[in-house]
């Protein structure tokens, strides 16, 4: 439909002037709009594509492109296989697969990297069979592990470009306004995927609820979304989140976490006003549970809680003694209510949360953290990588970035975990470096960085069982053995990049 | 040995190593490992080796630890006793005790082993618990039993079934048989402990429990779980009102005797002979529960 001007034509040098041309008619420059202005039988304006072959196709993905996913829908993700599938069939190789996080599902990507149709991965975390392939030498090229603080770095400063970003949201309108707490694979915080959907060159929502425009209050905005696709599930509802109540009945967990709360009650940190984020292991959710009843029984509140948002925080946020809570995942049930439901319950993105390189992240500024440890060693250094067998099966996540940034940094866990030793002489693989670490609490005692002697005398002073971190190495060692060295291959399988863009360490393939 | 606190006696199961491993760092006052009922008749012998490679080995970091072994009826209870004197546990728990005659006899088994492996005679302990009708008649006479005995206990399952009853919520079918298992233990000077409470999730019902045998003079009680410990301690553990009145007691009593004065009384009340043992006796729990540390011979907070 042209658009019919007369006797307006823009003189030349004008147009020199300002480096411009001259309008040639209201539809021809826009994108996105209705051109079919009038006719009220045409269907709404949308960026629906039929299928995710249609969708990638007009993404542009091409051979050695890089792809992101988010990792919100935790154990319960349909959407990386679902998208690799197509991928694949469609003969598209060499791609940089960049996951926020991966876990036990997907397992079929095996398939996918055998095929070379991803031949580089970047990722948080990975676990099960997906990873003890990768343990075992299945890639060429080994892994990045970053931490979410780290990846929303890469990705701001450009250190990784996304060509096309595939978001699973729970629920968005036809236009692109998703939110992640609405739906029926609802998931909570989107945070993670907020960075991809800000930062890549084509975004692709995929979703199973298209909800009314405007889907607000919305995570991810329609200005920055290209395409959407509907399907029937985008995840497993039971995977994607936690039960809503999970009391840990492990007498372990239960000693582990009283000890806990009773550092930090102890610590000099624990005053009015204070700030927190605790994790959703079992140790941590009981840590949190013993806190709160400290907080009642001095009358103490805390301002904010950062995280790894739980059923237990919501509660303490619910019943007046933390004022707001910064979400940038929603652990459980409950916390996916409360992000709906609670005006102070906000949705952060990762890199609000621990980007080390932007202009104030959140983790700068929390008090106390609890954090877990799969080996610690007697430098503190932690690994929450590695298993003992030094199969890659965990995630660094948040745990450098947090460590860092906090004024109390506790590691909780067991001293002996199955068989093995969780204190060591010298961890396997560094995730978080001892120099940022202050407290571990074990089961059978407490160890403080000698860097925090003052943190040390408060606990010593409150009867905590403080004593040297070797002594708790010693003690380990008695009761389980100093196990054979593993052994490994020189092919390196993964590469652990500290958040600030450095490689901290190396993981090697396991000798067979 | 005989006094030590004894208020949470935790079973572990002597088939499981993990769980023996890992018992002492709950900090119960006993680790209670059991061959007796919780090991299948096939495992008899494979936990007996793996109890006494688990006491020969382990760091039970000053947890008391009693074994309790199979009755001396069965096939096993012999072959416990000598294994177990061997692996020096603190204590031998003897089950289903009926008579002074069960308790002679597991003494006499145990010095026959002490000597033979060269320890101090007496040096292991032994517990009975009774678990009958018949061993309530015979309270008295089984506390009196032997010089190695530092005390007994109900064990309520059996004996409720041999009653022709059942436990209830408020425990009124055991109100004769703990009253007596307590009065026997008091006359013969040792210590008395109350059987087990096995709803591990009504934490209001336990603790109730608790209540009825720490009034009822119980030193203290078997548990099933490490969840149980806190609450038996938290009962028995004196109140700081409690303290503070014991205080006073044992500070007046002393400068009483100081200055040579018969009769006091501490806020307007007569304090008298078993008022000051008990006093003294809460200061001593206060202890031993660690909300009290012992200085110069004064208590402090």
């Amino acid at each position: 439909m042209p658009d019919v001007i007369q006797n307006h034509t823009i003189p030349e040098d004008i147009l020199k002037q300002f480096q411009r041309r001259q309008f040639e008619g209201a539809y021809t420059h826009t994108p996105h709009v209705r051109v079919d202005k009038g006719n009220r039988s045409l269907p709404r304006l949308n960026k629906l594509v039929d299928t995710m072959e249609q969708v990638i196709i007009k993404s542009g993905l091409k051979d050695g492109m890089t792809i992101s996913f988010h990792h919100h829908f935790r154990d319960g993700d349909r959407i990386i296989n679902m998208v690799m599938d197509v991928i694949a069939h469609m003969g598209i190789k060499n791609l940089t697969l960049a996951a926020s996080s991966l876990s036990d599902v997907h397992a079929p990507l095996i398939d996918h990297i055998k095929n070379k149709v991803v031949t580089q991965i970047h990722t948080s975390g990975i676990r099960g069979k997906l990873a003890e392939a990768i343990s075992n030498g299945l890639m060429d090229n080994p892994i990045l592990i970053h931490s979410h603080g780290g990846r929303a770095r890469a990705i701001e400063t450009s250190r990784l470009k996304i060509d096309v970003a595939f978001l699973g949201v729970p629920s968005c309108d036809v236009y692109g306004n998703a939110n992640g707490y609405t739906g029926q694979s609802a998931c909570g915080s989107l945070g993670y995927a907020k960075v991809d959907a800000l930062y890549a060159d084509r975004v692709v929502l995929i979703t199973d609820m298209l909800s009314e425009y405007p889907n607000t209050p919305f995570s991810i905005h329609q200005d920055q979304v290209d395409y959407i696709i509907k399907v029937d599930h985008v995840g497993d509802p039971q995977r994607i989140s936690l039960g809503a109540t999970r009391d840990t009945k492990n007498p372990r967990d239960i000693l582990i976490g009283s000890l806990a709360a009773r550092v930090i009650a102890c610590s000099g940190y624990f005053e009015e006003g204070f700030s927190l984020q605790t994790g959703s292991g079992g140790a941590s959710l009981v840590t949190t549970k013993f806190l709160y009843e400290y907080m009642k029984e001095q009358n103490i509140r805390a301002n904010w809680a950062l995280g790894g948002i739980t059923a237990q925080i919501v509660k303490m946020h619910e019943e007046g003694y933390i004022k707001r809570l910064l979400d940038v995942q929603s652990f459980d049930q409950e916390a996916i209510r409360s992000i709906g439901e609670n005006r102070y319950h906000s949705e952060i993105d990762a890199s609000y949360y621990a980007n080390p390189l932007n202009k104030g992240c959140a983790v700068n500024k929390i008090n106390v953290v609890v954090l877990s440890a799969l080996e610690i060693d007697t430098d503190f250094n932690v690994n929450v990588l590695t298993g003992s067998n030094g199969v890659l099966r965990g995630a660094s996540g948040g745990h450098s970035d947090t460590a860092i940034g906090s004024g109390l940094s506790v590691i909780v866990a067991p001293l002996i975990r199955g068989r093995s030793a969780t204190v060591v002489e010298a961890v396997k693989t560094i995730i978080t470096p001892g120099s940022t670490v202050d407290v571990l609490v074990t089961d059978r005692g407490i160890a403080v960085n000698p860097r925090r002697p003052i943190v040390a005398e408060r606990l010593k002073e409150c009867q905590l069982p403080v004593v040297p971190i070797e002594e708790l190495k010693r003690k380990a060692e008695r009761l389980a053995g100093v196990p054979e060295p593993i052994e490994f291959e020189d092919k390196i399988v993964a590469v652990v990049e500290y958040r600030d863009g450095t490689i901290i360490d190396v993981v090697r393939q396991v000798k067979s | 040995m005989k006094d030590r606190l004894r208020r949470t006696m935790l079973y572990v199961p002597g088939n499981n190593t993990g769980i023996i491993r890992d018992a002492a760092i709950y900090r119960s006052d006993s680790i209670m490992i059991d061959l007796e009922d919780s090991v299948s008749y096939r495992q008899k012998d494979a936990a007996r080796l793996l109890v006494y490679t688990s006491l020969r080995t382990f760091d039970f970091e000053g947890v008391e630890t009693v074994v309790r072994i199979n009755g001396l009826d069965t096939p096993y209870g012999r072959e416990d006793i000598k294994a177990m004197v061997r692996a020096r546990p603190d204590i031998i728990r003897l089950p289903k005790t009926d008579s002074a005659h069960d308790v002679q006899e597991a003494s006499r088994l145990i010095l026959q082993e002490e000597k033979k492996n060269g320890l101090p005679e007496g040096s292991i302990g032994l517990m009975a618990a009774i678990e009958s009708p018949l061993g309530v008649i015979n309270a008295y006479e089984i506390a009196c039993a032997s010089e190695r005995l530092v005390g007994i206990a109900i064990g309520a399952e059996d004996y409720v079934t041999a009653m022709k009853t059942s436990r209830s919520a408020d425990g009124v079918e055991l109100l004769y048989a703990r009253s007596a298992v307590v009065t026997a233990a008091r006359a013969a000077g040792i210590q008395a402990y109350d059987t087990v409470y096995s709803d591990l999730n009504n934490e209001e019902g336990f603790r109730q429990e608790v209540e009825l045998i720490k009034q009822l003079g119980f030193d203290g009680k078997s548990i099933i779980s490490p969840r149980q410990i806190k609450v038996v301690h938290d009962v028995f553990t004196p109140s700081a009102k409690e303290i503070e009145h014991a205080q006073k007691v044992v500070e007046a009593i002393d400068e009483a005797n100081a200055k040579g004065s018969g009769v006091i009384a501490v806020d307007g009340k007569m304090i008298d002979k078993p008022i000051v043992e008990r006093a003294k006796r809460t200061l001593e729990m206060a202890s031993a529960s660690g909300v009290l540390s012992r200085k110069e011979g004064r208590y402090h907070a």
